[in-house]
């Protein structure tokens, strides 16, 4: 692994027993998160986005789902690089949420309602960093107000109740880098926010990691989010990678036809619709995760469609400097 | 505070409408406030005009949209449609004016009865209205499917059989069935993907066009509403802030508010201008709302006039462009960017 890779995800299979079969929610997914990097993984629902984020935490429930093949290789703080998908539960329990910071799209339910926002934030710097109550309590109020929340010292007695959506989500962040974590993951964690709330999260997301360095895996359907966040871009289709190249390149010249079609079909603020105009639209649905078509997982719903692409699945060529898609037609892509 | 000044009748009058929720406490759960989810919204709707309604969460652009069909009862306020007064009306003779008005919900998964085909989902309002024969609903559901896009022998399988852009398009097909002049679309595409979306957006276009249906669109989505709408109303913590023709609202928007809320939309163009107007804080509690403007105490540009009960006048600034803000002079200086 490269020394300035911090998660490097090689060939990751996880599958999920059905009783119709067995879906193969993550395919064969390899991509890697540099330091000071945020990478972004695009995708709609059933596109393995998720899958790939809780793979890399270990926190896919089993059964029914399996880490079925693929390296996790992270590198923890100690510069030591580790298998996530081979060490104990044991291990693990000592990366998650100490060296692998972690933020969730519904704050609520990933914070406890029964104890204090400051209680919760100094239980992982107890529990970790084995700090004692009174520097754990200072530590959770400097993190409190690094993340913006103001009258810190009030709210640090506060519970998760009490807050506000945006708040809740700051003290997420402010739980989820407490520990000074060298990758932090984010599932989608603006996606149940108003607009003006996103817009505050994003912007200390941003700045968070201009200070710290932090490495962060950040996981959303929304395109407009990836353009303000990301550096390089990763996306998913029926859980494998159909392209990935840096955050500018992807989507101002995107190569492979899903990548266009999902950048057409959202309509644009001066967008009007004027006498007749239609939005652009892809045809047909996400295929069925047991019963994938062979071939161009995408071919079905393709406009450049042709024999060959049902027949063999087609390999992520490089298209360009740090880009590469999965489409023998990106050529003819505009 | 009417900013009506079309010669033909409105479809829809709204005036003044009021919503307000008892907030309980205590041991007796006895009601300890009020919360006004909708406060004094005026508005007009014409015959086959789609207006927009955006917000946040806690706008009360839902609330409005369901006190406007009575499906919860407003407060206060009158609402005339087709030039009847139907705030007052009783079970009987809502109903027959409730033919004429539908809703598509925004959660296609909860919205449809699990346990109804997909022909009783559609057919339960023809029953409900008594329209056409047993053979007659039966052509008439076919024909509605593949007005929405799906085929006829939809109508034998279950709600759980179809994905989730599928399933709006049966909810739609059910707003449809008692052919309404008026729908109320309450975030109709935002529980779908994006690819989806865009489909379902051509779709209620279509049929809007198709049908000269009245629409209020509900969404948070700046972008979608823009494209569907012919006018839009924007929406904070209960109140009318702006509302305008689309073109003069995302062109030329008048209410802090709005601006705020246009320049937070995220673009997915990486060229695309990043002079954000960050708003500080959270939404007020709606139990307790700012005097005057209640935008105000998250208003950069908020003056000491701006807490008095005058600044919450709605005033019509541009030919139908009407605004609740005192300060006349932060937009031109907004637009030069000064």
């Amino acid at each position: 692994m490269d020394a300035d890779l911090t998660l490097d995800i090689r060939n990751l299979q996880t599958h999920f027993t059905a009783d119709s079969g067995v879906s193969k929610a993550v395919d064969g997914v390899s991509f890697a998160v540099r330091r000071n990097e945020t990478l972004a993984v695009v995708g709609e629902s059933g596109s393995g986005k998720s899958v790939t984020s809780l793979s890399a935490m270990r926190l896919i429930p089993t059964p029914p789902g399996i880490i079925a093949g693929g390296e996790i290789l992270f590198r923890g703080r100690d510069g030591q690089v580790r298998d996530l998908a081979r060490i104990s539960e044991r291990a693990m329990r000592s990366v998650r949420g100490n060296e692998i910071g972690m933020i969730f799209q519904e704050p609520m339910t990933s914070l406890n309602p029964v104890y204090t926002v400051g209680d919760q934030i100094g239980e992982a710097l107890r529990y970790h960093q084995g700090l004692d109550r009174w520097a754990a309590r200072a530590e959770a109020l400097a993190m409190l107000k690094k993340v913006g929340i103001p009258a810190a010292e009030r709210r640090l007695d506060e519970y998760p109740h009490q807050m506000s959506g945006g708040m809740r989500q700051r003290v997420m962040i402010a739980m989820a880098l407490a520990c000074r974590p060298t990758l932090l993951i984010a599932d989608e964690p603006t996606t149940a926010l108003d607009v003006t709330i996103q817009a505050q999260i994003l912007d200390l997301m941003r700045r968070l990691q201009e200070e710290t360095g932090t490495s962060i895996l950040f996981i959303t359907h929304n395109l407009g989010v990836v353009a303000e966040v990301a550096h390089r871009v990763v996306v998913m289709y029926a859980g494998r990678i159909v392209e990935e190249g840096d955050v500018r390149s992807l989507l101002k010249s995107p190569k492979h036809p899903y990548t266009r079609g999902l950048l057409a079909c959202m309509p644009h603020l001066g967008q009007r619709r004027g006498d007749g105009g239609r939005l652009y639209a892809i045809p047909g649905s996400v295929p069925s995760p047991v019963n994938r078509p062979a071939g161009c997982t995408f071919a079905p719903r393709c406009a450049l469609a042709e024999p060959a692409c049902l027949a063999a699945e087609p390999v992520l060529e490089p298209v360009g400097p740090d880009h590469s898609a999965r489409c023998r037609r990106w050529r003819d892509v505009q | 505070m009417s900013t009506d000044t079309v010669t033909e009748q409105p479809l829809l009058s709204v005036r003044n409408l009021e919503k307000r929720f008892p907030v309980r406490g205590g041991l007796l759960q006895r009601p300890v406030g009020w919360v006004k989810a909708v406060d004094d919204l005026s508005f007009d709707l014409k015959r086959g005009e789609v207006l927009g309604l955006v917000g946040e969460s806690g706008s009360g652009k839902t609330t409005a949209g369901r006190s406007i069909l009575r499906l919860i009862e407003p407060t206060a306020g009158s609402i005339r449609f087709a030039g009847q007064e139907i705030t007052g009306l009783a079970t009987a003779e809502m109903r027959a004016q409730r033919r004429r008005m539908q809703i598509v919900f925004q959660d296609p998964y909860a919205s449809l009865d699990p346990r109804q085909r997909v022909r009783d989902v559609i057919g339960e309002a023809l029953v409900i209205h008594n329209i056409g024969s047993r053979a007659d609903r039966r052509d008439r559901i076919a024909a509605l499917l593949e007005k929405v896009g799906l085929s006829a022998d939809a109508m034998d399988r279950f709600p759980h059989e179809f994905s989730g852009g599928q399933r709006q398009r049966i909810g739609i097909a059910r707003a449809l069935a008692v052919e309404p002049d008026f729908i109320v679309a309450d975030e109709p595409v935002s529980a779908l993907d994006v690819s989806v979306q865009a489909q379902v957006v051509n779709l209620l276009g279509d049929l809007q066009r198709e049908l000269g249906l009245a629409v209020l669109f509900i969404a948070h989505d700046l972008a979608v509403v823009r494209y569907i709408s012919d006018r839009v109303a924007v929406m904070y913590l209960g109140r009318l802030m702006e509302i305008a023709p689309s073109d003069s609202l995302y062109e030329r928007p008048r209410h802090p508010y709005t601006m705020a809320l246009l320049s937070a939309a995220p673009d997915p163009d990486p060229d695309a201008p990043k002079s954000r107007m960050l708003l500080d804080g959270d939404v007020p509690s709606p139990m307790n709302p700012p005097s005057g403007c209640v935008f105000r105490t998250r208003c950069p540009f908020a003056l000491p006039a701006c807490a008095e009960p005058e600044a919450r006048a709605l005033r019509e600034v541009a030919p139908g462009h009407s605004v609740a803000c005192i300060r006349d002079d932060v937009a031109p200086a907004m637009a030069t960017g000064a």
